[in-house]
C-alpha cells in the first residue's frame, strides 16, 4: 500500500473519523488513534501502529478509498451506488469476492452489474475502483437476451439521453419510466459518476425519490394535492369526479405502462383502489402525462349519458370488446394478417366496419349526437 | 458547490422540443464553469417538480428558457419549484422584460434557489438575433443592405411576448446595423405574412423569438409567408418572395450562441462562470460560408 494512501487515512482519522464498511480510524481520547477492521479493534494505538495496521489491511483500506474519493457528491447517489452492489447486506470480505465476479441489479428495465475494476491491478489502491456496466434488462436475462458483441457500446453517459428518446419502433417516448425502453446497447465501463449519471437520464429524479422514500421523508403528493395546484388549462382537472381518479389510475399508473411504484392516493387518508405496482422507485406525484390526460378525461366527464340502439350479433359486440382490449393492451401489432379468430384482426375490423358502418362512420347508422340538445 | 439547471416547456409529442436544451446545456457543461448542469422540463422529465433534487449543489441557479415574462416564469414554474416567498415584485420588472433575479429557499430542498429572468428577455438575446442572422446568411458581417425581422405570437395570446419582441427589435435597430429592423407578430398587426410590405431592402433576414423549432417555426410562419405553399415540401434559404429575397432563420433558440445568454443570467444572479462567457461567444462564431470567399 503506498505511503499516501496511509496518510490519507491518517488524515481523515484526524478529521472527523472514517467509519466505512467495517473499517473504522479515528483518534481516540487517550490521544492514540483508533483502528477497527472487521472484528479486530484496536485502541489507542500510535502513529507508526496505526500505519502498520492499515497496510495489514489493504481490502479495508482501499475499499474506504474508493467510497471517501471516487463517488459523486450527494447522499442519495451514494446510497444507490452501495445499494447496487447489497453493501448493506454483507460484511465487506465477502462482498468483495463477490465483486470479483460481478454483483447484479436491475433498476427499471435496466440492469447494472458492478465489478472490481482490475482486480488484478499491481498499485493496492486501484484495486478497489468499481466498474459498472449498463445493459437493458431484456438484452441480459430476457426471452431474447443479446451477446455481448452485438450490442452497441457507449462511452458517454450523456447518450442516455438519446437512448431514452424513442422506443424499439422508433416512437417517442414522452414518459421516461415507461416500460418501453429501446434494447441493443450496453454501457460496458463506467465510474461510479458516470453510471449515475446515465441512470440520472435513463430514469430522472427516481435516484433521489427512492432515497428519500427509504430514509422516510417522501414528499408525497396525492391527487387532490395535485389537482388543487393547477392553474391555467389545467385548473378544471379538480373537477374529475372521484370514481374516474381511479380509472386515471388504472389507465396510466399500473406496472404495465410505468415502471414507478405509485405512492400517491386520492387523497392523505384515502387510498385508491388500482394496484400501484411493484416497481422499485416510488412516483410521488401524479406525472404531467396523467395531469394532461386527467384534462381530457375531465372534460369527456362532463358530458351527459345518453341511450343509443344498435343491432349487433353476440360475436359483433363481443369483437368490439376484443378491439378495446386489444388497443389497450398494445397488442394490435402481434396479430398476425392471417388471424381472423381475433377480433382485432385488421380483416375482421375491416369487415365490421363494411357491414356496420354508414357513410359517415356512424355504428349501425345511428347518429352521434353531439352536446345535450 | 453550485449548480445550473435550465427549465424548458418541452413537449409530450414533439422529441425535438427538448433538443435546443440539451445542446445549451451540453455547451455550458464542456466549460467547467458549474459542478453540474442540469435540465428540467413542464412537459417532459425531470419535471420542474422534481428538479432541485436532481442536484447535489447547495446553490443553484435556475435559467427558465422561456422567451418573455408571463404565465410560466412568474408563475408555474416558482409554484412548482416550490420556491418559499416567490413574488414577482422581487424581480423588479414592471415593463414586461427587465425581470433580474431574486433569491429562496425551496421547500423540499435545503438550498439556495437562485431564480433568473427568463433567457428571452435579457439583453444578450439581441446577440444571438444578429449571430441567427449571421448563421442563416453564413455572412458573419451580415447588416448591410439587409432588413430583419423578429417575428413572435401577437398580444392577444400574451401581452408581454409582443413587448419583447419589440424590445429586442428596438435595440438591433439602434445598433444601426440592418438597414431596417421591424418586430412582427403571427396573429395581429403587423402581420408576419406581409412581410414584404414592411421592407425595403431586397434582403430580409426573418428571426422568429421561439425556444425551439415545431408547428409555428416550421409550418405555420414558413407557409404564411409564403415560402412555401405546403411546409412539406420544404423551401429554399433565401426564397424569393415578391422580388424580395427572405432568408428564414427559424427558431433563435436553436443558436448555439443562446448558451453565452443562459450563463449571463446566472452570472448576473451571482454565479461565478469565470471566462466561460468569452468561451461559449468565440466557439460558437459563425465562420464565413465558402461562397463569400
Amino acid at each position: 500500500m503506498d505511503d499516501a494512501l496511509v496518510d490519507a487515512l491518517l488524515v481523515a482519522a484526524e478529521d472527523g473519523g472514517v467509519d466505512c464498511d467495517g473499517l473504522v480510524a479515528t483518534v481516540d481520547d487517550s490521544d492514540g488513534y483508533v483502528f477497527a477492521a472487521g472484528d479486530e479493534r484496536h485502541h489507542g494505538v500510535d502513529e507508526e501502529r496505526f500505519r502498520e495496521l492499515a497496510r495489514e489491511h489493504p481490502r479495508y483500506v482501499g475499499n474506504w478509498r474508493f467510497w471517501a474519493q471516487e463517488t459523486p457528491p450527494g447522499d442519495d447517489r451514494v446510497a444507490f451506488l452501495r445499494w447496487l452492489e447489497g453493501a448493506e447486506d454483507e460484511p465487506l470480505p465477502d462482498r468483495l469476492n463477490r465483486l470479483e465476479d460481478g454483483v447484479e441489479t436491475t433498476w427499471g428495465q435496466l440492469h447494472v452489474t458492478v465489478t472490481l475494476a482490475d482486480s488484478g491491478a499491481a498499485a493496492p489502491a486501484s484495486q478497489y475502483h468499481r466498474q459498472y456496466t449498463l445493459r437493458h434488462a431484456e438484452d441480459v436475462h430476457g426471452e431474447a437476451p443479446v451477446d455481448s458483441a452485438d450490442l452497441t457500446d457507449h462511452t458517454d453517459p450523456l447518450d442516455a439521453r438519446e437512448l431514452s428518446k424513442h422506443d424499439d419502433r422508433n416512437r417517442y417516448r414522452p414518459l421516461k419510466t415507461a416500460p418501453t425502453l429501446q434494447r441493443g446497447w450496453r454501457f460496458p465501463d463506467l465510474d461510479p459518476s458516470a453510471l449515475v449519471r446515465a441512470v440520472e437520464c435513463f430514469y430522472p429524479a427516481t435516484i433521489p425519490n427512492w432515497h428519500r422514500e427509504r430514509e422516510g421523508d417522501l414528499d408525497v403528493d396525492h391527487w387532490r394535492d395535485t389537482a388543487e395546484r393547477q392553474t391555467g388549462i389545467y385548473d378544471v382537472v379538480e373537477e374529475l369526479p372521484r370514481e374516474a381518479v381511479e380509472w386515471v389510475a388504472e389507465a396510466c399508473c399500473v406496472d404495465s405502462q410505468c415502471t414507478k411504484r405509485r405512492e400517491w392516493q386520492y387523497d392523505e387518508g384515502e387510498a385508491l383502489e388500482a394496484d400501484g405496482g411493484d416497481g422499485t422507485y416510488p412516483c410521488r406525484e401524479p406525472c404531467s402525462l396523467v395531469v394532461a390526460a386527467a384534462r381530457k378525461w375531465t372534460i369527456l366527464e362532463g358530458e351527459t349519458e345518453r341511450t343509443y340502439e344498435f343491432d349487433l350479433t353476440p360475436s359483433e359486440k363481443h369483437q368490439l370488446e376484443e378491439l378495446i382490449d386489444a388497443v389497450a393492451d398494445g397488442r394490435v401489432d402481434e396479430i398476425r394478417e392471417a388471424d381472423v379468430g381475433d377480433g382485432a384482426n385488421r380483416y375482421r375490423a375491416r369487415y365490421l366496419r363494411a357491414k356496420r358502418f354508414d357513410d359517415e362512420g356512424n355504428l349501425c347508422g345511428v347518429p352521434t349526437t353531439d352536446g345535450d340538445e | 458547490m453550485q449548480a445550473l439547471v435550465i427549465v424548458a416547456h418541452g413537449s409530450h409529442l414533439n422529441p425535438g422540443s427538448s433538443e435546443p436544451t440539451f445542446e445549451h446545456a451540453d455547451t455550458i457543461r464542456a466549460t467547467g464553469a458549474f459542478d453540474e448542469v442540469r435540465e428540467a422540463f413542464w412537459k417532459e422529465e425531470p419535471h420542474f417538480r422534481e428538479a432541485l433534487r436532481t442536484v447535489a449543489a447547495d446553490e443553484v441557479y435556475v435559467v427558465p428558457l422561456f422567451i418573455s415574462e408571463g404565465y410560466f416564469t412568474e408563475e408555474v414554474i416558482p409554484r412548482e419549484l416550490r420556491l418559499e416567498g416567490w413574488d414577482v415584485e422581487d424581480w423588479e420588472s414592471g415593463d414586461g422584460v427587465s425581470a433580474s433575479h431574486a433569491t429562496y429557499a425551496a421547500a423540499d430542498v435545503e438550498k439556495d434557489v437562485h431564480y433568473v429572468g427568463p433567457a428571452g428577455t435579457h439583453d444578450a438575446m439581441s446577440d444571438v438575433i444578429v449571430r441567427r442572422a449571421e448563421s442563416v446568411t453564413g455572412d458573419p458581417d451580415v447588416g448591410d443592405g439587409f432588413g430583419l425581422a423578429v417575428v413572435g405570437h401577437g398580444t392577444k395570446r400574451n401581452e408581454h411576448s409582443a413587448r419583447a419582441i419589440e424590445y429586442h427589435a428596438d435595440r438591433i435597430d439602434e445598433m444601426g446595423r440592418f438597414d431596417e429592423v421591424q418586430a412582427l407578430f403571427m396573429d395581429e398587426e403587423p402581420e408576419v405574412d406581409d412581410v414584404t410590405d414592411y421592407f425595403e431592402s431586397d434582403d430580409v433576414v426573418v428571426v422568429p423569438l421561439f425556444v425551439a423549432d415545431g408547428y409555428h417555426t416550421q409550418e405555420d410562419i414558413p407557409e404564411d409567408m409564403g415560402l412555401t405553399e405546403d411546409y412539406r415540401d420544404g423551401w429554399e434559404t433565401p426564397a424569393t418572395v415578391d422580388g424580395q429575397r427572405i432568408w428564414y432563420a427559424g427558431a433563435v433558440g436553436t443558436e448555439p450562441l443562446m448558451a453565452d445568454v443562459l450563463l449571463e443570467r446566472a452570472a448576473d444572479a451571482g454565479a461565478d462562470v469565470g471566462d466561460a462567457v468569452e468561451q461559449v461567444r468565440e466557439q460558437t462564431r459563425v465562420s464565413p460560408s465558402p461562397a463569400d470567399d
